[in-house]
């Protein structure tokens, strides 16, 4: 009798592609830091673009900080399953006995350790650069790691759809840019209320309701959508 | 048993015949209807009291928004019952619906452009349903980008199919969110079309527009519907007798 | 002396009245092929025959077939999970990540499906010994080749689907290649793959996927289908 089927937990698929990943990940040291550098010089375009006062800049702070956020995070997408599709390993996923769900999360669990969360950390640092007060730095903080964190989920729905593009990258930016304004609206008030001295549990109780609904929804769509497009 | 007539039901060739007689019954209602309406609503309506006759373009501007946003549900829904019985007529069905829905969101927003400078004063102006229907548009357009950019017909017809799911999944929540970005911006917004106050004289003509274009709608989406349907069938036996048919009355 | 009659009569792998359609036009149909524990199948057949859809379609990647395959007497979707712990699918592409060494590869795939024999034992059968850390970006293409192969040791796996396992590697490596895919006989597996060598293994078995064409389409100029509509018009 052969033996019984593979003595890994349902866990275990997650644990394996989540090391595999960040070790892939620590290989390429110096792609981390593309999306910290976008954000800088993307930050640095408005008061050369719009005006370098302070009082002009604090106003716009919150928002703009927000969607360079996003931009960065969106950037990034486009390689978060390329490589593997491309060397084959993709396909193996799908055929594994280990559950495709937990390995999509595991991949953009970790996509968001090297993409997002830097750039949450980074925030603060660029807030500063444009004038954004005191009150408004925690709640900055709070609303970017948890929307980038959705943000990464939703991208990978996308991803997922254009992988087997050849010039995904453009197309995936136009399908999800959408996807996120939900998340944008609710974190650049987040950090525009707090600023005004209001409460802000509102703006983070949605962004995190934003962010368990992804990681429901999201790796489901996203392993459907990895199935169709390794099909073709 | 059941699942057989329902696999019938999307086999192209029998849509194709069964919707032919339909054409110029929903041709004439539909045109009646509009052409009723707009009179109605254009020349016989009252004036509003404080907007004066430029009110007038709600009579377009509301039944466009209504089946653009109708229309993305059509197309989603669509792309769930291929996926999910795995039929090819529905995705032909959704494949049709997005150019059909992408226009009617533009002309909503142009519409809504057009009534918004004697009212506000402005071309264009940021408010939660304009704002709404811009989203939608983006929706539409990503549909038929990702549409297009496969080589692979199965493929983009899938791939289509969940991102349409995925767009109406989010749909709510993002009218939602603009809604609550707008009470934060514009606190006194002044709502135009706030039903319970709009008068019955003016209802009407707007209830018969809406039903006009919801069966013009489905005229135009049956005839993208059946060129969909030749195009992908254009090597089999039936679809090349009718061209021959066509071209010996012809 | 009827029980083990009956299970033998099972199948391992059985492919029913397959059928696969690319681009709306029909490959193949009708494919009936039995695989019991030993056989070694070849898929044969011209390019664009619809061998490499197949194969994709027996290791699980496209679900789009028509007819049914069965595992161990189960329809497919029912039992695909057990399928996908007894198989294993080596495509064209490797399925190697250029940025780890092998080692760490062929971890990945330790942790997916289990291991019959050590990594190192594993890369050292073919013939990477001293390779086990070096980057997969710095090894050729055949030794590239040959870190997917080391998953055939590797594995539990009784059912081998393998699509031109041979390209890239040299005549050592195909020997060696035949000989481990007689050893996988030997033990009770099943093998089936596809190949433009000629291979030296005593008991394959051909299934040549041209029997299973469907009969061409007739039309005015003769070619299976047009792409201008110009000789229809009268």
């Amino acid at each position: 009798m052969r033996d019984s089927t593979p003595a890994v937990s349902l866990f275990g698929g997650f644990v394996a592609s989540f090391r595999r990943d960040l070790l892939i990940a620590a290989r390429h040291k110096a792609e981390l830091t593309n999306p910290l550098v976008f954000f800088l010089i993307a930050v640095t375009l408005i008061p050369l673009g719009v005006s370098p006062e302070k009082t002009v800049l604090a106003l716009l702070a919150p928002g703009i900080v927000w969607v360079m956020a996003l931009l960065a995070t969106l950037l990034s997408l486009d390689g978060l399953f390329r490589s593997d599709y491309d060397d084959g390993s993709l396909e193996q996923m799908l055929i594994s006995p280990q559950s495709l769900y937990f390995t999509v999360m595991a991949k953009v669990l970790v996509h968001w350790l090297v993409s997002g969360l830097p750039v949450t950390l980074q925030a603060p640092l660029l807030a500063l650069m444009l004038s954004l007060p005191v009150d408004g730095y925690l709640p900055l903080l709070a609303s970017l790691a948890l929307g980038t964190a959705s943000m990464s989920l939703i991208g990978a729905v996308g991803a997922a759809l254009t992988v087997s593009l050849r010039k995904g990258g453009l197309l995936l930016s136009l399908i999800v840019m959408p996807l996120y304004i939900p998340v944008l609206i609710f974190g650049a008030s987040a950090v525009q209320t707090a600023v005004q001295g209001g409460a802000i549990g509102m703006q983070l109780a949605v962004l995190g309701a934003f962010l368990a609904l992804a990681i429901v929804l999201a790796p489901i769509a996203a392993l459907g959508a990895l199935r169709i497009s390794t099909n073709g | 048993m059941a699942w057989q007539w329902f696999h019938r039901l999307g086999s192209p060739r029998w849509f194709y015949e069964k919707t032919t007689p339909w054409l110029p019954w929903l041709a004439t209602l539909s045109i009646a209807l509009i052409v009723t309406a707009a009179v109605w609503g254009l020349a016989f309506a009252p004036a509003d009291f404080k907007q004066g006759n430029s009110y007038r373009i709600i009579y377009i501007h509301v039944p466009a928004a209504f089946l653009a946003l109708a229309g993305y549900y059509i197309m989603a829904i669509s792309g769930a019952v291929g996926l999910i019985w795995k039929m090819k007529l529905p995705f032909m069905v959704m494949k049709a619906a997005a150019p059909i829905g992408a226009l009617l969101t533009f002309v909503s927003l142009v519409t809504g452009s057009i009534w918004g400078k004697p009212t506000w004063g402005t071309w264009w102006e940021w408010d939660a349903r304009i704002t709404s229907m811009l989203i939608l548009f983006f929706l539409y357009l990503g549909m038929i980008a990702l549409q297009q950019a496969f080589t692979q017909r199965d493929t983009a017809d899938k791939a289509s199919a969940v991102l349409a799911l995925v767009g109406m999944v989010n749909i709510p929540i993002i009218y939602k969110s603009v809604d609550w970005w707008n009470t934060l911006h514009q606190p006194a917004t002044i709502k135009f079309t706030s039903k319970s106050s709009i008068d019955p004289s003016m209802l009407y003509p707007l209830l018969m527009m809406v039903i006009g274009f919801y069966l013009f709608y489905a005229l135009i989406l049956l005839l993208n519907t059946r060129v969909e349907i030749l195009r992908r069938e254009n090597r089999t036996q039936w679809v090349n007798d009718l061209i021959s048919t066509t071209n010996k009355r012809a | 002396m009827t029980e083990s009659v009956t299970e033998a009569a099972i199948p391992l792998l059985e492919l029913r009245n397959l059928g696969c359609e690319r681009d709306e036009r029909l490959l193949f149909s009708g494919l009936n092929v039995q695989l019991f524990p030993s056989d070694v199948v070849q898929i044969g057949g011209p390019n664009g025959a619809g061998k490499t859809t197949l194969l994709r379609a027996l290791a699980g990647i496209s679900t789009d077939y028509l007819g049914q395959i069965r595992y161990a007497g189960q329809a497919l979707p029912e039992a695909a999970w057990e399928f996908s712990g007894d198989s294993l699918y080596l495509g064209h592409l490797p399925g190697i990540k250029k940025a780890l060494t092998p080692a760490e590869n062929l971890e990945w795939y330790k942790a997916q499906s289990g291991a019959a024999i050590s990594i190192k034992d594993a890369l050292a059968a073919v013939g990477l010994y001293g390779y086990e850390d070096t980057p997969c970006y710095q090894l050729s293409a055949g030794q590239l080749r040959r870190v997917a192969l080391a998953r055939l040791h590797l594995s539990r796996a009784r059912i081998w689907i393998l699509d031109e396992p041979f390209t890239a590697i040299d005549k050592l490596g195909v020997s060696q290649l035949e000989a481990l895919i007689a050893q996988q006989s030997a033990k009770g597996g099943v093998v089936i793959l596809t190949s433009h060598q000629d291979l030296s293994l005593p008991q394959l078995r051909m299934v040549n996927l041209q029997d299973y064409q469907p009969a061409r389409d007739k039309t005015k100029n003769g070619l299976g289908g047009l792409s201008d509509g110009d000789s229809y018009h009268a």
